[in-house]
């Protein structure tokens, strides 16, 4: 019973959404930017800093959310530190993909595995955005915009 | 007969189609009538009927199916004065929502009558959309709009309204029932002292027509306002009743055709009563449809509906109450039958997906009522709305799947 729920609510999800890593404002953050999810109410704010090399130095975040977008935001903290922006914009993109259940050749090295997670997703349609707000959030930070809603 | 004078839960459902379905292979349990109400099959014949038989413009032709169409949608209007016991057919305006109805006064009377300074008062229990018309209105007349706040059960705080009121006061728009926690206002004590401080009232009873009878001679509400989906009609049809001196002296809404008297290049004339208010082809056989549905309803009978939903509140009441960590957000005294809460540390997003695997429907978010959710402090909930068909399984089966969201999240 409920197979798909406990795909959808992994351990691994109910673990970085209960305890969300790099949930802080860093002083020396240089980008940020703030994701609304105007149905549900869901906000993100995600903060960046981008180093003179080109990496992201720091990623983090803070919000109000359900299970999903916490553990979504939580693991894209991790995952895009020490990434470039582009590497970290390919990997928004397949990963999107990933969770809308499109075709993909998604690939994020050796994250792929730890993103996998999120796949339960795609079951879920209504759940997409959820998965995706801070993914959002972050590439406007990177873009120097300041705001981005979902709908 | 028989069946009129006792309330027969089950055999309501079967008057219900979606009933016979599943969802994700288990009974649905539908409890979201308060976003929007499931149809009973002579709803549904009805208007089959209307499009299948009798379908034509209403007001144009002198051909037979006009004349029959005329006849249907104007029985409509009959049947809704008859139902909200308004003083003349002519009082009754039908629009597409509820929404529309609430625009079009502020639209009309609000931008013929508000001048800066003056002031709106609506309360913090109000839907978006008994807000927003009113902020727009007051944004191009310099009005100002305040709000009744309520105490911590949810309910409407009288003494301050009493304050509030002011030669300044010139328009008070206030829900019936909260669609989010359910409190039912003192609307006659709202609509008195409105009076006598001068103002005109807008009570908006989307949450009400579904639950009670509503009888606006004994209220004397100047202008109110339901929607024909929330009262087991289609969608594409609203009510808004208004008292007949108003409505002559408001200027008209949308312009177009059937709205008008005599069309010249130099000077349009009006048509009066409701004719004024419902420019172009109206949504004829949505009237219709919500004609059947009041008729469905009132041969059922409000007093049967109420006492069963009261039943179905308490039961719920006190079975989601054994809940640990459950919180209940609403505990006015007189609620309808709608039951908003929250688990600690679960988002109410999670809890809708994984009850709606165990055929549950319930609406999750903040309710269209923002400045309600800030009150109360919280960003969204979970919300349980019933209707007249709702049944204790109904109940357990809600009960049981929030327990597996506690499973679930450990």
């Amino acid at each position: 019973m409920f197979d798909d729920l406990r795909e959808l609510y992994q351990e691994v999800i109910l673990d970085h959404s209960k305890n969300p890593r790099n949930f802080r404002h860093p002083e020396d953050a240089n980008h940020e930017a703030h994701g609304y999810n105007p149905l549900c109410g869901d906000t993100v704010n995600v903060y960046l800093k981008m180093g003179h090399n080109g990496l992201i130095e720091d990623a983090a975040f803070e919000g109000k959310g359900c299970a999903i977008s916490l553990a979504s935001a939580s693991m894209m903290t991790e995952i895009i530190k020490g990434k470039t922006e582009a590497e970290a914009k390919k990997i928004f993109e397949g990963f999107q993909q990933l969770v809308k259940g499109e075709e993909n050749d998604f690939d994020a090295g050796e994250d792929t595995e730890r993103l996998m997670v999120l796949a339960g997703v795609k079951e879920f349609p209504m759940r997409v955005k959820c998965a995706t707000l801070a993914w959002h959030a972050m590439t406007s930070a990177m873009d120097d915009k300041p705001d981005v809603s979902t709908e | 007969m028989n069946d009129m004078t006792t309330f027969d839960v089950e055999k309501i459902r079967r008057d219900f189609p979606i009933f016979t379905r599943e969802v994700h292979g288990k009974p649905l349990a539908f409890l979201d009538s308060g976003a929007s109400a499931q149809k009973p099959q002579v709803v549904i014949d009805t208007m089959e009927k209307a499009y299948a038989e009798t379908y034509a413009n209403v007001h144009r032709g002198v051909h037979y199916l006009s004349q029959v169409s005329t006849e249907l949608y104007e029985g409509a209007r009959e049947i809704v004065c008859a139902h909200m016991n308004a003083a003349n057919v002519e009082e009754i305006i039908f629009t597409k929502n509820a929404t529309e109805s609430i625009n079009l006064v502020a639209q009309t009377y609000g931008a013929a009558n508000l001048k800066p300074g003056d002031e709106i008062i609506l309360s913090t229990l109000e839907h978006h959309s008994n807000i927003v018309p009113w902020q727009l209105i007051a944004e191009r007349t310099g009005a100002v709009v305040k709000a009744v706040p309520i105490d911590e059960h949810g309910e409407f705080m009288l003494d301050t309204y009493l304050e509030m009121l002011g030669p300044k006061t010139k328009i008070v728009a206030i829900t019936h029932i909260s669609n989010a926690i359910g409190t039912i206002t003192p609307v006659r004590q709202i609509i008195d002292a409105a009076h006598d401080a001068g103002a005109v009232v807008l009570i908006d009873g989307s949450q009400a027509a579904p639950h009670m009878k509503i009888d606006m001679q004994a209220l004397d509400a100047d202008f109110y306002v339901f929607t024909g989906h929330k009262v087991f009609g289609p969608t594409g049809i609203g009510v808004l009743y208004g008292k007949a001196e108003l409505l002559d002296a408001m200027p008209p809404f949308l312009g177009g055709g059937d709205m008008i008297e005599r069309v010249t290049f130099a000077k349009t004339t009006y048509a009066k009563g409701h004719a004024k208010f419902e420019a172009g082809t109206p949504p004829i056989v949505q009237a219709i449809g919500l004609g059947a549905a009041i008729n469905y309803v009132n041969e059922i009978g409000f007093e049967k509906i109420s006492a069963h939903e009261q039943t179905l509140l308490a039961y719920a009441t006190e079975q989601l109450g054994q809940i640990n960590s459950l919180r209940i957000i609403g505990q006015a005294k007189h609620k309808a039958a709608i039951i908003s809460f929250t688990l600690d540390g679960i988002h109410p997003h999670d809890i809708g997906t994984i009850v709606d695997r165990g055929g549950v429907a319930i609406r999750v978010g903040h309710h269209c009522a923002q400045p309600l959710m800030d009150h109360f402090d919280v960003a969204a909930t979970a919300r349980a709305s019933f209707a007249l068909y709702n049944n204790r399984a109904d109940v357990d089966a809600l009960v049981s799947a929030v327990k597996s969201v506690q499973e679930i999240f450990g």
